[in-house]
């Protein structure tokens, strides 16, 4: 109480402007004595496009909303530049949000709703004018301002929530899953949207999703959490060619993960036996010779030949159309399933021979789950 | 460990969070006046009175519930209680569901048809009960139209006997149980009876099956609130009752022994006898309702 | 098409509909016999009294004093009404938007008062009031009725803010609106038409209730249904007609109130009262 107190004190009427650094130290917050999040360090840069990427339950939203000040943390700080951030209350920390389900005033028309944030710091009445029809103009709203909420399509209210969020010019704007209530076209129109006001108005984004395509497609760095633990930090690219550990793997669309024994090592390959086939592959985080481990191996990368040619035999299950190539479900002699792509159709029952590249077969150790 | 390191203010800030983290802070501070409210204006009378009630002038500390149970005259008005609370509630609730069933969907003077219910619930049981007599006194229009009809030879009595009383309990008591009813069906997803219809269930087994089981926690409820009602039921006992004989409830009891007798202590023991039994009908009955199921109505994702 | 269906029912619809309009018209004729024999100048054993006369009201008016009555129940509803809603819906907020230790158990406390019946805890309640001076007078009226009408603002104000999306106060404060503003900006506009609600429920029962008035109300603070009981239960003294004369003019305060209800909740509303908590 004395030491929140003091601090609140010593930083009057603080509107923290655009930094270069927030740093999250250690941020952990647990509900009743479950972490929900543990020891999550971050640095974010002024600019950064940041999506925190995880299933549902991992412990994103929680980090999203430690970060905006609507829960308080058990333990850890945050940091923006030298000033300390988590002892703020929400409306002092200046940054703006996009709740999942929008959260539109219903009482008022939208010119109110996008007006509030300014009308709440005091903006005298001509600016206010200015920007919110600014912010209009921006999301492509400018007829509509005078409804309320109700009377608008989701896409229409995602936008609204968007320009209350943005006409702040918020140090920070933070976005919680803002996509996942849209239809699949819209939900793609949203996303170039939504990066396009990233860059042309310079805004520092964290981005909360379930969806690793919208993260891989937005983010300039991603934070890969599981259970409320930090799994892996990187880049797009990164993440997508080397995820940390079969967990990052199965997130990043491996989707063939196959239980296995590792066999020898050989210079800087693994081998592995499928199907009494000796596959070489890239070991990931050290997993032992002999031991159980789990192959990851995307559905692009296994490459399908005629029967009979070197590799694990098997037989076509399943067949969809997907545009521009096939995807195909097969099972191995032995009862694997695996899930592969194809450009020319095969027939179901076709039998075929499936190898892969042993730089794009990942063996990780196995956990226990 | 680290929490109580970070807390240079010694252990408060953390004993804090932790009430924090199991949902304590002072936003629960407004609660604090509703829950004083009940207190001092529920509970600490209903003590005192519990206190009076084993504190008589004679006969020791059960001295008051002993002269209940010795007395026939006391004894009986939990029978006659029950005997008029019970089946009143039971027929209000019984014949709800069928005109509910039949209502549930849209039609034109829908709103019309509640709206109208909803009078005898807003007109009480005084009223109700002055009209009762007006209308089925012998001299009556009632009594009138079955006399001109050849209906019976002489008037019938409904009034100032357990008829009467019954009659104001229905009056009151079926729009309650009715309005209830119909929300609760209301609240039943329609494409349930469909997706049964289209499984080749009839007319009665979508009812029976289907809907009637989803109800049911719904109509134990109603049954609860319409027999709280009838179980409190004073003035139209008194008015329209026998409240000397056959309609005399225990509220009639109660009344009598604060208010005739001057006797506090048995008022009391009549007072909480009356909330004890009433209490035990609705455990039981939320008992069964517990053996329900008593999730989501709704068809799929909400 | 659905027009041109021809009109068949089945036995059961035959039935439904005959109970339906059984019950309207026995309500029919126990308001209808009230209004009519106020306007009889004498209804003795025959199908419609013997001439008309708009005197018993007149009459009523003066001998039961109803003015100063009217007043009192003015004075007890609004003054109910009132309270009740500013200590009831504080609470119906935390209870509606927090989970904590013990939650379960204050919802059971606030439901008990509306599950007994109220001379369970009139009688004990009278008893306290009469001991601390507040019974026999307006005071002990109005703490009387807050009893049930406290927490029957909670039960109905619980579930209408559990409506109201809760990141709907986040985002406010992401906007920048501290607790006050959350408060007089957001939820207050947001919460008027389920305080108006409540209210208006709370004032038809409050004027309904007779019982806890009837125990804790002196000579001088009567409401219209205590004065009405009182009237009925001496009958004999009065004239039959003026005491129905009076019971029209309860009856059409309590209609101008419903018709006022309904303006604003459903009738459903009206007697829901206790929200099926579900498990």
């Amino acid at each position: 109480m004395t030491a929140a107190a003091t601090s609140r004190a010593s930083t009057p009427a603080t509107r923290p402007g655009h930094f270069e650094t927030l740093r999250l130290d250690g941020v952990s917050r647990s509900f009743g004595g479950q972490a929900a999040l543990a020891d999550l360090d971050l640095t974010i840069r002024r600019g950064e496009f940041i999506a925190l990427l995880g299933p549902s339950g991992c412990g994103k939203s929680t980090a999203l909303n430690c970060l905006a000040g609507l829960l308080p943390l058990t333990r850890g700080s945050i940091w923006q530049d030298e000033t300390r951030l988590d002892v703020l209350p929400p409306e002092r920390r200046g940054f703006g949000m996009v709740f999942q389900n929008y959260a539109l005033f219903p009482h008022l028309p939208v010119r109110k709703n996008i007006a509030f944030g300014l009308q709440m710091r005091r903006v005298p009445r001509a600016e206010i004018r200015r920007r919110v029809d600014e912010a209009l103009r921006l999301v492509h709203l400018e007829e509509h301002a005078g409804k309320l909420p109700g009377q608008l399509s989701g896409g229409q209210q995602q936008r609204v929530a968007i320009a209350r969020a943005v006409v702040l010019e918020p140090s920070l704007v933070l976005m919680d899953e803002p996509l996942s209530n849209l239809d699949a076209k819209l939900r793609l129109e949203m996303r170039t949207e939504i990066r396009r006001l990233h860059q042309s108005l310079g805004l520092t984004t964290v981005y909360v999703t379930h969806d690793q395509e919208e993260a891989l497609s937005l983010a300039d760095r991603l934070v890969v959490l599981r259970a409320g633990r930090v799994q892996q930090i990187g880049t797009p690219e990164e993440l997508h060619t080397e995820p940390a550990n079969w967990h990052v793997a199965d997130f990043m669309g491996y989707r063939n993960l196959l239980p296995v024994r590792a066999g020898a090592r050989q210079g800087a390959g693994i081998t592995v036996e499928i199907e009494g086939q000796e596959l070489t592959g890239t070991p990931v985080g050290d997993p032992a010779p002999g031991s159980e481990v789990i192959a990851g191996i995307r559905p692009e990368d296994l490459r399908i030949g005629p029967a009979g040619s070197t590799g694990v035999p098997a037989t076509v299950e399943v067949v969809e159309y997907q545009g521009r190539e096939v995807a195909v479900e097969a099972r191995t002699d032995g009862g694997i399933p695996l899930n592969l792509r194809a450009v020319d159709r095969p027939a179901v029952g076709d039998r075929i021979t499936v190898t892969v590249e042993p730089r794009r077969l990942l063996v990780f150790p196995a956990d226990a789950r | 460990m680290t929490a109580i390191n970070a807390a240079t203010g010694g252990a408060r800030p953390a004993l804090r969070h932790r009430l924090a983290e199991r949902g304590i802070d002072r936003q629960l501070l407004l609660l604090i006046p509703a829950a004083l409210f009940v207190l001092i204006l529920f509970i600490y009378p209903f003590l005192y009175g519990v206190g009076l009630s084993f504190q008589p002038t004679e006969g020791g500390a059960l001295g008051a519930y002993r002269e209940f149970f010795t007395d026939a005259y006391l004894r009986d008005t939990i029978l006659t209680t029950l005997q008029l609370s019970l089946p009143a509630a039971l027929l209000n609730v019984l014949a709800s569901v069928p005109i509910a069933y039949r209502m549930r969907g849209r039609f034109r003077g829908k709103r019309l048809l509640t709206t109208l219910l909803v009078v005898p619930i807003t007109l009480g049981t005084v009223l109700t009960a002055q009209g009762l007599l007006n209308f089925l006194g012998p001299t009556g229009w009632f009594n009138r139209t079955l006399l001109s009809s050849g209906l019976a030879d002489a008037p019938v009595r409904l009034t100032n006997n357990y008829w009467g009383v019954f009659f104001s309990l229905v009056i009151t008591g079926f729009p309650f149980a009715f309005l209830l009813v119909l929300s609760y069906l209301s609240g039943i997803d329609p494409t349930l009876e469909r997706a049964a219809a289209t499984l080749g269930a009839g007319r009665w087994q979508r009812f029976r099956r289907i809907t009637l089981p989803l109800l049911a926690p719904g109509l134990a409820t109603t049954f609860c609130l319409t027999f709280v009602l009838a179980f409190s039921v004073f003035p139209s006992a008194v008015l329209v009752g026998d409240p000397s004989g056959t309609t005399r409830v225990m509220s009639i009891a109660a009344y009598d022994a604060a208010y005739v007798r001057y006797d506090y202590p048995l008022a009391s023991a009549v007072a909480v006898l009356m909330g004890v039994v009433e209490l035990l009908v609705i455990a039981a009955v939320l008992g069964w309702r517990a053996l329900l199921y008593t999730g989501s109505t709704a068809g799929g994702k909400g | 098409m659905a027009a041109r269906r021809p009109v068949v029912a089945t036995p059961m619809a035959w039935l439904v509909w005959g109970v339906v309009l059984a019950f309207f018209i026995f309500l029919a004729g126990v308001i209808g016999s009230v209004v009519v024999s106020s306007f009889g100048t004498q209804w003795f054993d025959t199908w419609l009294p013997v001439g008309w006369t708009p005197k018993w009201y007149a009459q009523s008016w003066d001998e039961f004093t109803l003015l100063p009555v009217l007043i009192v129940t003015l004075e007890v509803s609004v003054l109910v009404v009132g309270i009740s809603v500013l200590i009831g819906v504080p609470a119906a907020y935390v209870l509606a938007r927090r989970s904590f230790p013990g939650r379960r158990l204050l919802y059971l406390l606030f439901l008990l008062p509306i599950l007994m019946p109220p001379i369970t805890y009139g009688i004990p309640l009278a008893t306290v009031l009469y001991k601390y001076g507040f019974a026999g007078n307006l005071s002990g009226v109005v703490l009387a009725n807050l009893v049930p009408s406290v927490p029957f603002v909670i039960l109905t104000m619980t579930p209408f803010i559990e409506q109201i999306d809760p990141a709907v106060e986040r985002a406010a404060r992401m906007c920048g609106a501290g607790t006050r503003q959350v408060f007089t900006r957001i939820l207050a506009p947001l919460l008027v038409p389920g305080i108006l609600a409540a209210s208006i429920l709370v004032l038809v029962r409050t004027v309904g209730m007779f019982e806890l008035t009837f125990l804790t109300a002196g000579p001088d603070s009567q409401t219209l249904v205590v004065a009405l009981y009182y009237s009925m239960s001496a009958a004999g003294i009065r004239a039959q007609q003026s005491i129905d004369a009076m019971a029209v003019i309860y009856t059409s305060m309590m209609l101008v109130l419903l018709v006022l209800a309904l303006r604003f909740v459903n009738p459903t509303q009206l007697v829901a009262r206790v929200r099926d908590e579900g498990d």
